[in-house]
């Protein structure tokens, strides 16, 4: 009896030793091919420089968020080109530019991270069950997603922001998540329909498993690196997305954006009136940014995709 | 004598496909008593797997057994209710399964995998499971404290004992192994089929062997049953068969395959091509190739018969072989 006691309450602890022993190998794995990748480290590095910037906001800038540097032009202000006091100069609202950048940093990630992840799992969610289910609930779901697909984005975006309204951040993240899941579904599904060709689903459904766990188990796993790779190079699509509305204005009137600031930049010509730098850097944090989560996307899609491996 | 363990009669398989009707295997007749095996020979699309399939009823969607029967233990699984199959797969008949390669999902640890029938149609602890997933290794000769690894970190020998262990979990009576060694070396060749043999006896198992390759049948069968285009040619026991072919096409099969031991001559080959199962040639489906064929092999087709004891074969060249009763064929689009 206290052997089987032993043995009982040694068994889980060592199959727990040894699935994360064997989980740590495989992100080690990635890890040691992430190294050895250019693409993925610069990708890395610029995704990590702005994450940083974006956590440590509250010491970087240098005014709370939405804070005016004075009240004595309330409401519309000249602006103040770049001085030593305010780096990138003042908005007509009267603040501090260079501020607004660090807490954009903020809403741009958090949006653009939360609203890809809507994306994904929306999309994941209708390829998994398309390419799985096949015949006419794969056709009607295709023809439906073609139809999506077809709506210019940006137009599909505008009406559904316009439709829901006043926006905040819970609704921005939704229009743009729930329009931006076709391109997924149709990745996805392509996945599944060669996955479920192979040989292990086959084996599966033979031992008797029911669809749902043929699906969950056996597919979705295998799927999982091209949905990871595919969900990272939908954040830097949402950023663009998410500046874009704010540009024209569709954003929310509580918080700072890249996309808001170079909105209003653009509003009060601000290349005119000497300060470019008001456009030109929350410009260029946007470019950088897409770009970084593109470079880090595409790494390690080739790095976690088996068949784009070259070795 | 008492009922043998399972008793297949007439079984008529077909594909419906865009081209028309695959009369893929079209009456096949064995019988496999407890602790026996079996193996079915013959050239690849031949009808092998689709009878072993049947015999589970997993076949392709588009599949159908058309008529016969499949007596498992005295119940027809021709026609047994889907729920009552579920009973049987696996826990009475399980598969090893063509091309332990790719039967394994890479994203999965082995130990996990074995589980998967257990689980799947036993009510134990996952707990449980487990340790009958570290016993199986054990009996397939795999260390136990490799349960916890990647297919990719084994051989392709050791991955086809992974197979056959999950093949065992639910410790079925009859076995059927598909090909089991076909993409193995054959040093490893060797070994699975000694493992096979070994647990075979050792469990009193009965075992269904699959494959093109006679030399493994000749080692490990102790009846082979030899198909061509979907029909049983001849079936006997495995040294007979192979010492004494008396079927046409069984006699262009054995010879077609060197022995290391003879003369070095070039292995006769069989000339002409498997014929096309949506259209098969009329009466023997052999006797286009058949070098001994005379007309009535174009008019009817020969059943297989009984022409010595225990011994079996579908050719008018032996007396004693009749023909089959004509199933009217259903009119097949063009």
């Amino acid at each position: 009896m206290a052997t089987i006691d032993v043995a009982r309450r040694r068994a889980p602890a060592s199959l727990l030793a040894a699935s994360l022993a064997v989980t740590a190998r495989r992100l080690g794995e990635v890890w040691a091919e992430i190294r050895r990748s250019p693409t993925a480290l610069v990708g890395l590095g610029i995704l990590i420089f702005f994450v940083a910037i974006a956590l440590f906001a509250p010491l970087l800038a240098h005014y709370p968020p939405l804070a005016r540097v004075s009240e004595s032009c309330n409401p519309i202000c000249p602006g103040s080109p770049p001085s030593s006091q305010f780096p990138l100069g003042t908005s007509s609202r009267n603040a501090d530019i260079y501020s607004e950048v660090i807490w954009g940093t903020q809403i741009s990630l958090f949006v653009g991270i939360l609203s890809a992840i809507v994306a994904s799992v929306v999309g994941t969610t209708v390829g998994l069950i398309s390419g799985f289910a096949g015949g006419w609930i794969d056709e009607v779901v295709m023809r439906f997603n073609d139809i999506v697909l077809s709506i210019p984005w940006l137009v599909l975006m505008i009406i559904v922001a316009a439709l829901i309204g006043t926006i905040d951040v819970a609704g921005l993240i939704l229009v743009i998540g729930l329009t931006g899941w076709s391109l997924t579904a149709r990745v996805i599904r392509a996945q599944v329909l060669s996955v479920k060709e192979r040989m292990f689903v086959e084996r599966a459904r033979m031992i008797g498993s029911s669809n749902l766990h043929l699906l969950w188990r056996h597919i979705f796993p295998n799927a999982f690196p091209l949905i990871f790779a595919n969900t990272i190079l939908t954040v830097a699509v949402s950023i663009l997305s998410e500046s874009v509305l704010a540009f024209l204005g569709l954003s929310t009137p509580d918080h700072v954006s890249w996309g808001k600031i170079i909105s209003e930049a653009y509003e009060n010509h601000a290349i005119l009136n000497g300060n470019a730098l008001w456009i030109v850097v929350p410009g260029l944090c946007i470019v950088v940014l897409v770009f970084g989560f593109y470079l880090f996307g595409y790494a390690l899609d080739e790095i976690l995709n088996p068949r784009l491996r070259r070795r | 004598m008492s009922l043998p363990l399972l008793e297949v009669r007439d079984l008529v398989v077909e594909f419906a496909t865009r081209r028309g009707t695959v009369h893929a295997v079209g009456g096949a007749s064995f019988e496999l008593e407890e602790g026996e095996s079996l193996g079915l020979a013959g050239e690849s699309g031949c009808g092998k797997t689709t009878t072993a399939l049947s015999l589970m009823r997993l076949l392709p969607q588009n599949g159908r057994i058309v008529s016969g029967s499949i007596r498992f233990q005295g119940r027809d699984l021709a026609t047994a209710a889907e729920a009552s199959l579920r009973r049987v797969r696996w826990r009475q008949i399980s598969i090893v399964f063509q091309g332990a390669m790719n039967s394994l999902n890479p994203v999965h640890r082995i130990g996990k995998q074995i589980m998967e029938p257990i689980l799947q149609h036993e009510h134990v602890e996952p707990k449980e499971a487990r340790a009958r997933a570290t016993e199986l290794l054990e009996l397939v000769g795999l260390p136990a404290r490799r349960i916890d690894e990647f297919p990719h970190e084994f051989s392709g020998g050791m991955r086809q004992r992974v197979m056959i262990a999950m093949a065992l979990a639910c410790r079925p009576k009859l076995v059927i192994a598909d090909e089991p060694v076909t993409a193995l070396d054959v040093m490893i060749q060797a070994q699975i089929l000694d493992l096979l043999e070994r647990l075979q006896r050792e469990l009193g198992l009965s075992m269904i062997f699959i494959s093109h390759d006679l030399s493994v049948l000749a080692e490990t069968c102790d009846h082979v049953a030899i198909m061509y285009a979907g029909k049983m040619m001849e079936l006997g026991r495995t040294v007979d068969v192979f010492t004494d072919p008396k079927h046409p096409y069984t006699q262009g099969l054995v010879g077609a395959f060197p022995d290391v031991r003879g003369p070095r001559v070039m292995p006769a080959s069989i000339p002409g091509l498997v014929p096309s199962l949506i259209s098969p040639p009329s009466g023997c489906v052999f006797h286009p190739r058949c070098k001994f064929a005379f007309d009535r092999c174009a008019r009817a087709e020969p059943a297989l018969s009984e022409i010595s004891g225990d011994r079996r074969t579908a050719c008018f060249l032996y007396p004693e072989v009749t023909e089959v009763p004509q199933r009217p064929l259903e009119a097949t689009t063009p």
